[in-house]
C-alpha cells in the first residue's frame, strides 16, 4: 500500500485513504461544441499510460477531500512529487 | 515435431527420455520477415500459428521482451466462458470457446481445457435482472446459460453458502456447463511448438524498441534489441505494454495498464468442483488441476507496470471468499502474484488495423482475455492475411472511440470477468 | 524403535510431557518439542507422501522450509487444518495429527503406484498425453489426475475461530530474531527509536537455539530487550510480504499451540508500516543432489544439530555425513558430542580444513574425501548408504539410521526481493545476496550472505557411476521434482529459468522452493552450459510461508465484512415484518406482508392502497447533496442536462445526469431553497459517486465557481406520503406551510415544521398520485413516522416498500436509473429529451450526444410494452425480436427492463429498450421464452394518468 503525500495536508497517508483519478492535465475545453469528433475522442478517451514518469490524479477522499495531482513512476510506483491542482504541470 | 502420445511416451520412457526433441527451437531472428508478431503471450502465439496453418503465411516470427507465455498468459485465473451480452462480444468469445474445444487434439499439446462449469452469484435484485438479461440472450444466441436456484447453485457447487442470513446472501446463480478452466502455460506452448513446426519462429529474449515506418507512413520493420527485422506486416499483442508499443508507431491509444493480483492455496484434495464467481462480493475462484484455490482479486487502483499489487487487495479478496465459502477459513494462501492488464475504455479488446498501414493491434483484454485466446489469435491471423477484419472482430475497431459505438459489457451488467 | 531422546540437554521441558497423537496412534513429548522433534523422539521416521509419486519421506529440515512431512491437525470440529509442516506445529496434550496424501494409511499408500510407473511419469507427461479419446478427458483423466494431486484434505465445516487484526507503526523493524537480528535490535535498544522485532518462532533466538554455547548471551539479550521499553518483541509472527513504502504484512499465531483456546483469536493480522527494516532472516541450508536423498531419515545436518541441541533429540543411532560444505562437519562434531554416534563423514571434497580432519580424527570418525552417497537403501528409513569415489571405483556400503546432508548456504532474500531490492550472484556461496535496496532497508547477518558460513563447494548433482538418466535424485521434494526433470526440460527447449519451474514445477510447492530453487539453478546451468546468471531466476513473491485465509480477512466476516447501512426507520420496518431486499449497501423494506400474503399479494394491496387512500414509504435511503453557493445554480447548470438558472426558491426540478461520455448515470429531484442554496437528491446507489463526480468538475475544471458540495444523506429522515388522502393526512401535523394547492404546488418545497420538527417538506411525487417527501432531522424519523402511522389510521394508511414503489413509478413510465438505463443510455434513448436543455450551450455530456453513433438511427430506445395476453408478466431481461421464427441465433432488437403486474390495471405493463423503439408504436413484437414465445405491442410509456390529473390536485 502505497504511501501518498497530499499537498493540502501537508502529510504523508497511506493509499486506503486516497482514490486515484486518472490521468492529469486533461483539461475539459472551455467550449466542447468547438472540438471535432476526434479532438473529443482524445479528451474522453486517449491516455498516455507511459511506462515511467506517469502525471496523475489524486484524490484525498477520506481526508482533506481535495484533488490533486502527482507525478509518479510506473514502473517503481514511487512519487517523484505531488502538488496542489491548477499548478502547473511539473 | 515428434507426435506427443501415450504411446511416445512409453516408448521415450524405455529410453530413459533422453531423445526428446526440443519443443519449438530458440531461433534467432531473420533479417526479414513477411509477418512478424510482437509479443508471445498465448494470442501472439496463437496468431502466428494460425497465420501458418491457416493462411499458409509460414516466413513468420514471433518476438517476445522476456520468456514466451510470461505476461498475463502465465499470470491470469484461466477462467473460460462465452456468456456476455452483447451479440458482438457473444460471437467474439463462443467462437474463441468453441475453438478451445478441441485444441488440444490440433495442437497435439494437452491445454487440459476442464469444463467445470462458470457459475456467477446473484447477490440482490439487480443483480438477477442482470444475469437474466444475459441467459435470455445467451439462449437467442445459441450460447449455453442457465438460471439456477440457490438451492441447485448450492448443489451444482456444495461449499456455497446459502444461507440467507449471509451479508451478501445468494440469490441464485447463471451457470455455463462448457464454461471452466484450462492450463495457461500449456496453452502458449501447444501453439509455440505447433507454429514452430510450421516454420514459425519464435524468438525470445527479443524486446521491439521501435517501429520504423516508410515515407508513405506504412510499417517497414522493427527495431529490436537484437538488431533491425525488415517487415511490412507487424501484428502488436503485447497485453500491458500495448500502450508504449503503440507510440512506438506514433498512435495515441485509449488504454490504461493497471496491476491485477491474483492467488492460489494450497494444494487440496479435489473439493471445489467449478468455477464461481460474484461481481457483487468481489471474487472468484476455481481449483486446479493441482489441487490449488485458484482466486482472483480486483485490479488496484493506479496506472502500473511493476507487476505488484497491494495487501489490502488481497486482504478484501480472501475476506470475500470466506463469505462465499466460509469453510475454506483455516485454507492458506501460497503465493500471491501480479499481472498488467490493458483497459479501454469500454472494458472490450481492441483487435484490427490501425490508423498505420501495415501495423496492427489486439489488445485492451484486460482481466478477461485468456478465455479468448484462440480466437483472437485466429482473428488477428485473419486480419493480418486479408488485411481487413473478420465480421466477428470487425466492432472491435479503434473508431468506436471516436464515434461512440462503444460496447461495453461492464455498463451493462457490472461484470469484469 | 523408541528412545531417541537424549539423556540431557535441549530447550524442552523435560518435566511438563504431553500426550498427542499421529495417525490415532499416541505418543508424549516434551513441553517446547514440536511434532517433528516429539515424533523424532518417539522413533518415528515416516510422517508423509510426496505429491507426485506418493514416495514415504521423512524430515528434511527443522523449520518453516521443510517440504515433506506436512500433517493436517484436528482441533475439532470446523477445525482441521491441512498442510501443516510438523516442524512448525508446537505439541501440545491432546494434540491430533494425520497424515496426509496417502490412502489407506501411510504405511501402506496405493498412490505409490505413481513411483514404480515414475519413468512414465516425467516432467510435464500431462502435456503430452490424455488427448485420446477426447471424450476420456472430461470423464475419466481428469478427474483421475485431481484425485492423485492435492496434498490434504480440505476443511468441510465452517470455521469457528475469530482472527484478529491492527495496524502497527514503529520507527525499526527488525525481521528474524536470531544473532543478527537480535544483536541490531540491542543496538537500537538504547536510543529513543521504536523498535519492533519479530520472528516466526516460538522463542527468539534463531540459529542460536541450537547452539548451548550461546544460551547465556541469549538469555542476556532477551531480557535487555524484554527491559527496553521502546522494544516490542513479536515472537510466533511470520512477516510473509513487503509491499511498498516499507508496508509488512505479518501473522502471528495466537492459540494454535494452545491445548484449549477459550475465545481468544487463533490468529492477528499485523499492518506495519517502518520507518526502516532490517532484515534478519538467516539463511537456510541446501540439501544435496543424489539417487535415495529422499529417504526417510535423509536430512538436513543443520537440522539434525536443531534436533539434538534444541529438542534433545537424536535423528538417529548412527548417523552418517555427506558434505560439500565445513558446516555439516561443525554440524556432525557438534552431534558427537551431545552423544550421538557417527557412522562417517563423507565429503565430496578432495582437500578440507586440516582443522576439521583433526576434530574428526579426535572424535574418531571415519572420513572419506573425494566421496559421493551414490545410493540409499531402506524404504520407510535408511538402512544403509552406498558410497563411491568420485571416479566411480571404490563402491561399498555403509551401515547408518540416518544421512545428513550440508550442501553450503542459501541466505532468506525472500522479503528483500518482495520490497524491490536487487540481487548479485556470490560465487563464493554460490548463491544470491542482497545488491541494491528499493526501500528503507537492509540485511544484516547470514541473509546478507555477510556472515561466515565456512568453506565449501558448490554442486549440481553428486557424482555418481549410475547412469543419470535412471536415477530419482530429488531437487524439490514435495513436488518429486528430479535432477533429470530439469535436464529433460531443457532437453525440450525451456531454457529460461521461469519455463524450467513452471514445466517441472520445481519450487512451485508449498515451501515454494526455499530448499530447491537454488538446486534447480544450478542443474539448470550446467545442463544449458551457460552461467546462472544468464538464465535468470524466479520471482520471489508474497507470502514468505503460507497464511490462513482467515486471518487475511481478519475481522472483515458477516456483518462486518461490509457495513450495512440502515435507516432511522428500518427498526419499525423490522418490527413490523417487512421483507428486505439490498440496494448498493443498504437495506431497504421492499414489501410488508399480512399473514398469508406472498410478494404479489402484498405488492398488490400496497399498490391499491395508495391509489385509493395514502401510502407511506422510507425514501430516507436517496442521495441528498446541499449545493450552497453565490454560483450553486451556475455550477448545476453545468453538471446536468436541463436548464437550472431560472428556477425560482421554492420550486423543483427533475434532474438528469450524464457522464461526460453522454450516457445517463444518475437523476433526481431537486429543490431550490434560497437563490445560492439547493437540496439535490441522487439515486440511492448514486450517491458518493454523484458527489465524487461534482466535487472533481468543481475543484478542477471550474474553481472559479464559489459553490460547497455537502453530503446530507445521513442528515435526513425521508418519508412520502403517497396517495390522493396525503394531504388531508399532513395538513393537521404541519405548522407554517400552506398545503393547499395554489400555495404549494407539485413541484415545490416549503420550509416549516411538522409535530414540531423541522422540516423540509418537497410536494413530489414518484407514484403519480398527490405526494409530499417529508425530510427531517434523521434522528426524528421513527418516531415521525409512528406519528403518521397513527394519525392516519382513519384513512387506513399502508406503508409500502420498494417493489411497490416500483410498480407504481412504471405505471407513470417513471425510469429507474441502473434499471431502465444501464450505462450505454442517452436522455434521447430513454425519450428524456424534454429534460435536456435544448438551448443550453453546455453541459457535461452535452458534446458526446452529437457523436455519429449517438445520433444514428436504429438506437434502442425505451418504450412502453404491452403484452397480448394481460395476464403474462414478461421476466424483465427477456430479449425481443421481430421476427420470433428466425433460426439461431436471433437477431435480437430489445429487452425487457421493467415488467410488473398492475393491480391498478389489472394487467401487466412493462418498458423496454428497443432498436429504433419510438418510431414503432403499436407494432407487435416478440418475446421467445422456454417453451412460449409471447407477442406484445410498443406503447407509450404512460400507462395511467396520463394528463397527470391526480397529481394536480
Ligand atoms: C491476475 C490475472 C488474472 C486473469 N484472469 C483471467 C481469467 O480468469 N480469464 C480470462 O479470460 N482472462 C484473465 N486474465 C486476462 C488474461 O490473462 C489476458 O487477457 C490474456 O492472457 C492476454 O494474453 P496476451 O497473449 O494478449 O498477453 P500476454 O500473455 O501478456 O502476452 C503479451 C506478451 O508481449 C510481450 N511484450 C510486451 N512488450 C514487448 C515488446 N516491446 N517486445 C516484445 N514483446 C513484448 C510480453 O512480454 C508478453 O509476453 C487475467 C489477467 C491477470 C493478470
Ligand atoms: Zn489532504
Amino acid at each position: 500500500m502505497i504511501l501518498i503525500h497530499c499537498p493540502y495536508c501537508d502529510e504523508k497517508r497511506a493509499e486506503i485513504e486516497f482514490a486515484y483519478a486518472g490521468e492529469a492535465h486533461i483539461s475539459r475545453p472551455v467550449d466542447p461544441s468547438t472540438y471535432g469528433d476526434e479532438e473529443w475522442e482524445r479528451y474522453l478517451f486517449i491516455r498516455a499510460n507511459p511506462k515511467g514518469r506517469h502525471h496523475e490524479r489524486w484524490r484525498h477522499i477520506h481526508g482533506c477531500g481535495r484533488f490533486f495531482n502527482a507525478v509518479r513512476d510506473t514502473v517503481t510506483d514511487k512519487f517523484e512529487t505531488t502538488y496542489k491542482a491548477g499548478e502547473p504541470r511539473k | 515435431m515428434t507426435r506427443f502420445s501415450a504411446f511416445s511416451l512409453f516408448a521415450k520412457a524405455l529410453g530413459g527420455h533422453k531423445d526428446w526433441p526440443e519443443q519449438w527451437p530458440d531461433a534467432a531472428p531473420k533479417p526479414a520477415y513477411d509477418a512478424i508478431i510482437v509479443g508471445g503471450g498465448g494470442h501472439g502465439l496463437g496468431a502466428a500459428y494460425y497465420l501458418a496453418k491457416k493462411y499458409g503465411i509460414t516466413n513468420v516470427a514471433v518476438l517476445e521482451k522476456g520468456w514466451i507465455g510470461g505476461g498475463n498468459t502465465g499470470r491470469n485465473t484461466t477462467i473460460i466462458r462465452s456468456n456476455y451480452l452483447y451479440d458482438e462480444s457473444a460471437h467474439l468469445y463462443d467462437h474463441a470457446v468453441k475453438l478451445w474445444d478441441g485444441l488440444s487434439q490440433e495442437l497435439n499439446y494437452n491445454t487440459m481445457y476442464s469444463k467445470r462449469g462458470v457459475m456467477m452469484l446473484a447477490h440482490n435484485v439487480h443483480d438477477i435482472q442482470s444475469f437474466k438479461r444475459h441467459i435470455h440472450a445467451n439462449r437467442l444466441n445459441g450460447v449455453d446459460n442457465e438460471w439456477l436456484t440457490p438451492e441447485e447453485a448450492r448443489a451444482y457447487c456444495p461449499p456455497l453458502n446459502i444461507s440467507p442470513d449471509a451479508r451478501y446472501p445468494v440469490l441464485g446463480a447463471a451457470l455455463q456447463r462448457r464454461g471452466g478452466t484450462a492450463r495457461h502455460d500449456t496453452v502458449a506452448w501447444g501453439y509455440a511448438r505447433a507454429a514452430a513446426a510450421l516454420g514459425v519462429d519464435i524468438i525470445q529474449n527479443c524486446g521491439v524498441t521501435g517501429i520504423r515506418r516508410g515515407v508513405d507512413g506504412a510499417v517497414e520493420g522493427v527495431e529490436t534489441t537484437r538488431g533491425y527485422i525488415s517487415c511490412k506486416r507487424v501484428g502488436v499483442s503485447a497485453a500491458g505494454n500495448s500502450s508504449v508499443i503503440m507510440q512506438m508507431a506514433g498512435l495515441d491509444f485509449p488504454l490504461e495498464s493497471y496491476p491485477l493480483q491474483a492467488l492460489v492455496s494450497e494444494p487440496v484434495k479435489p473439493t471445489f468442483p467449478c468455477v464461481v464467481m460474484s461481481n457483487t462480493v468481489h471474487a472468484y475462484m476455481s481449483q486446479s488441476d493441482k489441487g490449488e484455490l485458484v482466486i482472483g482479486a480486483g485490479t488496484d487502483q493506479y496506472v502500473s507496470y511493476s507487476q505488484r499489487g497491494a495487501l489490502h487487495i488481497v486482504e478484501h479478496t480472501l475476506a470475500a471468499i470466506c463469505e462465499i465459502f466460509p469453510i475454506y477459513r483455516r485454507m492458506r494462501m501460497l503465493r500471491t502474484w501480479g499481472g498488467i492488464v490493458d483497459v479501454t475504455p469500454d472494458r472490450s479488446p481492441i483487435l484490427g488495423k490501425t490508423p498505420v498501414k501495415g501495423l496492427y493491434v489486439n489488445c485492451g483484454w484486460g482481466t478477461g482475455g485468456f478465455k479468448a485466446t484462440p480466437g483472437a489469435g485466429d482473428l488477428l491471423a485473419y486480419t493480418m492475411a486479408k488485411d481487413e477484419p473478420h465480421w466477428i472482430n470487425a466492432p472491435y475497431n479503434l473508431d468506436r472511440f471516436r464515434n461512440g459505438r462503444l460496447i461495453d459489457e461492464a455498463a451493462a451488467a457490472a461484470v469484469a470477468h | 524403535m523408541s528412545g531417541f531422546r537424549l539423556p540431557t540437554g535441549g530447550r524442552v521441558d523435560r518435566s511438563r510431557p504431553v500426550r498427542f497423537s499421529f495417525d490415532g496412534v499416541s505418543y508424549t513429548g516434551f513441553a517446547g518439542d514440536t511434532l517433528a522433534s516429539a515424533l523424532l523422539a518417539n522413533g518415528v521416521m515416516l510422517f508423509g507422501r510426496s505429491f507426485k509419486y506418493h514416495r514415504p519421506r521423512g524430515l528434511l529440515a527443522a523449520g518453516s522450509e521443510e517440504p515433506n512431512a506436512l500433517v493436517s491437525v484436528d482441533r475439532g470440529p470446523g477445525r482441521f487444518t491441512p498442510n501443516l509442516r510438523a516442524t512448525n506445529v508446537e505439541v501440545h496434550e491432546g494434540l491430533k495429527a494425520v497424515s496426509q496424501n496417502r490412502w489407506p494409511s501411510l504405511k501402506t499408500d496405493f498412490g505409490a503406484i505413481n513411483d514404480r510407473l515414475g519413468m512414465f511419469f516425467p516432467a510435464g507427461f500431462y502435456n503430452k498425453t490424455f488427448m485420446w479419446p477426447r471424450s476420456f478427458w472430461d470423464k475419466l483423466y481428469e478427474p483421475a489426475i485431481r484425485k492423485i494431486a492435492g496434498l490434504g484434505d480440505a476443511p468441510t465445516e465452517d470455521d469457528p475461530d475469530q482472527y484478529a487484526a491492527t495496524h502497527a507503526h514503529c520507527d525499526l523493524l527488525i525481521i528474524g530474531a536470531g544473532p543478527a537480528g537480535i544483536d541490531a535490535a540491542l543496538e537500537a535498544a538504547g536510543t529513543n527509536r521504536r523498535v519492533t522485532v519479530i520472528d516466526e518462532q516460538d522463542e527468539a533466538g534463531g540459529s542460536a537455539l541450537a547452539d548451548p554455547s550461546l544460551w547465556q548471551w541469549l538469555e542476556r539479550s532477551m531480557k535487555a530487550l524484554n527491559d527496553a521499553p521502546n522494544v516490542t518483541i513479536l515472537t510466533r509472527t511470520t512477516a510473509f510480504g513487503y509491499y511498498h513504502d516499507n508496508f509488512i504484512g505479518a501473522v502471528q499465531r495466537l492459540t494454535d499451540h494452545l491445548p484449549d483456546d477459550g475465545d481468544a483469536p487463533r490468529e492477528k493480522l499485523w499492518r506495519i508500516r517502518a520507518g526502516e527494516v532490517i532484515l534478519a532472516q538467516g539463511a537456510i541450508e541446501r540439501p544435496l543432489v543424489f539417487a535415495g536423498n529422499d529417504t526417510p531419515g535423509v536430512m538436513l545436518s543443520s537440522a539434525a544439530k536443531t534436533f539434538a541441541n534444541r529438542y534433545g533429540v537424536a535423528v538417529g543411532k548412527s548417523v552418517a555425513l555427506m558434505a560439500t560444505h565445513d558446516s555439516g562437519w561443525h554440524d556432525v562434531f557438534a552431534l558427537a558430542k551431545a552423544g550421538v554416534g557417527i557412522a562417517a563423514i563423507i565429503d565430496v571434497r578432495d582437500t578440507v580444513d586440516a582443522d576439521l580432519l583433526k576434530q574428526a580424527a579426535d572424535l574418531r570418525i571415519t572420513v572419506k574425501l573425494s566421496h559421493s552417497v551414490i545410493g540409499v537403501s531402506g524404504r520407510y528409513g535408511v538402512k544403509t548408504i552406498e558410497i563411491a569415489h568420485n571416479d566411480g571405483t571404490g563402491i561399498r556400503s555403509i551401515a547408518c539410521d540416518a544421512l545428513l546432508m550440508a550442501g553450503g548456504w542459501t541466505p532468506s532474500v525472500h522479503l528483500w526481493s518482495h520490497s524491490k531490492g536487487t540481487l548479485k550472484w556470490c560465487d563464493d556461496i554460490g548463491a544470491y545476496v542482497p545488491d541494491q535496496p528499493n526501500e528503507n532497508v537492509r540485511c544484516v547477518g547470514a541473509c546478507a550472505g555477510a556472515c561466515n558460513f565456512g568453506q565449501g563447494a558448490v554442486i549440481d548433482v553428486l557424482p555418481t557411476p549410475m547412469d543419470q538418466s535412471r536415477i530419482k535424485a530429488f531437487v524439490d521434494f514435495q513436488n518429486d521434482v528430479t535432477a533429470k526433470d530439469i535436464k529433460l526440460a531443457v532437453r525440450e527447449g525451456f531454457r529460461s529459468i521461469e519455463h524450467i519451474k513452471r514445466y517441472t514445477t520445481n519450487g512451485m510447492a508449498t515451501d515454494q522452493g526455499k530448499t530447491s530453487n537454488l538446486n534447480g539453478l544450478q542443474i539448470a546451468s550446467t545442463a544449458l552450459a551457460k552461467p546462472i546468471t544468464d538464465i535468470g531466476l524466479t520471482t520471489f513473491r508474497p507470502p514468505y510461508t503460507p497464511q490462513t485465509f482467515g486471518a487475511l480477512a481478519g475481522h472483515a466476516k458477516g456483518a462486518l465484512f461490509q457495513a450495512t447501512r440502515t435507516t432511522n426507520i428500518d427498526s419499525w420496518a423490522e418490527e413490523h415484518s417487512a421483507v428486505f431486499e439490498l440496494v448498493a449497501q443498504w437495506r431497504r423494506a421492499r414489501y410488508f406482508p399480512k399473514a398469508g400474503e406472498d410478494m404479489h399479494a402484498a405488492v398488490n394491496r400496497e399498490c391499491v392502497a395508495v391509489r385509493s387512500s395514502v401510502g407511506i414509504f422510507d425514501a430516507s435511503t436517496l442521495g441528498k447533496i446541499e449545493v450552497v453557493g453565490p454560483d450553486a445554480a451556475e455550477f448545476l447548470n453545468r453538471m446536468y442536462t436541463n436548464p437550472w438558472k431560472a428556477l425560482e426558491p421554492g420550486r423543483c426540478r427533475y434532474g438528469l445526469l450524464l457522464k461526460e461520455d453522454g450516457f445517463i448515470t444518475d437523476d433526481g429531484v431537486s429543490a431550490r431553497l434560497a437563490p445560492d442554496r439547493f437540496h439535490l437528491t441522487t439515486t440511492t446507489g448514486g450517491a458518493a459517486r454523484v458527489l465524487n463526480m461534482m466535487e472533481d468538475y468543481l475543484q478542477t475544471e471550474w474553481p472559479d465557481l464559489n459553490v460547497w458540495l455537502t453530503s446530507t444523506t445521513e442528515q435526513y429522515a425521508v418519508i412520502a406520503l403517497q396517495g390522493p388522502n396525503a394531504r388531508k393526512l399532513l395538513e393537521p401535523l404541519v405548522e407554517g406551510i400552506d398545503l393547499s394547492a395554489e400555495a404549494f404546488p407539485h413541484m415545490a418545497i416549503r420550509e416549516g415544521a411538522i409535530c414540531g420538527i423541522p422540516t423540509r417538506l418537497f410536494r413530489v411525487s414518484f407514484t403519480g398520485e398527490l405526494g409530499f417527501e417529508i425530510n427531517v432531522p434523521t434522528a426524528y424519523g421513527r418516531a415521525l413516522w409512528e406519528r403518521i402511522m397513527a394519525e392516519g389510521d382513519r384513512y387506513d394508511i399502508t406503508p409500502y416498500g420498494t417493489e411497490t414503489m416500483h410498480v407504481l413509478r412504471a405505471e407513470k413510465g417513471f425510469i429507474i436509473v441502473g434499471q431502465d438505463t444501464d450505462g450505454t443510455v442517452t436522455p434521447y434513448d430513454a425519450s428524456l429529451d424534454w429534460a435536456v436543455g435544448k438551448k443550453k450551450l453546455d453541459f457535461v455530456g452535452k458534446r458526446s450526444l452529437a457523436r455519429p453513433d449517438i445520433v444514428a438511427a436504429g438506437r434502442k430506445q425505451l418504450v412502453g410494452l404491452l403484452t397480448d395476453d394481460p395476464n403474462v408478466v414478461l421476466e424483465e431481461g427477456a430479449q425481443i425480436v421481430a421476427d420470433p421464427n428466425q433460426p439461431i441465433p436471433m437477431k435480437m432488437i430489445g429487452h425487457v427492463t421493467s415488467s410488473y403486474w398492475s393491480a391498478t390495471l389489472g394487467r401487466s405493463i412493462a418498458m423496454a429498450l428497443v432498436a429504433g423503439g419510438q418510431d414503432k408504436m403499436g407494432e407487435t413484437l416478440h418475446i421467445p421464452m422456454p417453451g412460449k414465445t409471447h407477442t406484445a405491442k410498443i406503447s407509450g410509456m404512460v400507462f395511467y394518468d396520463p394528463q397527470g390529473a391526480r397529481l394536480n390536485v
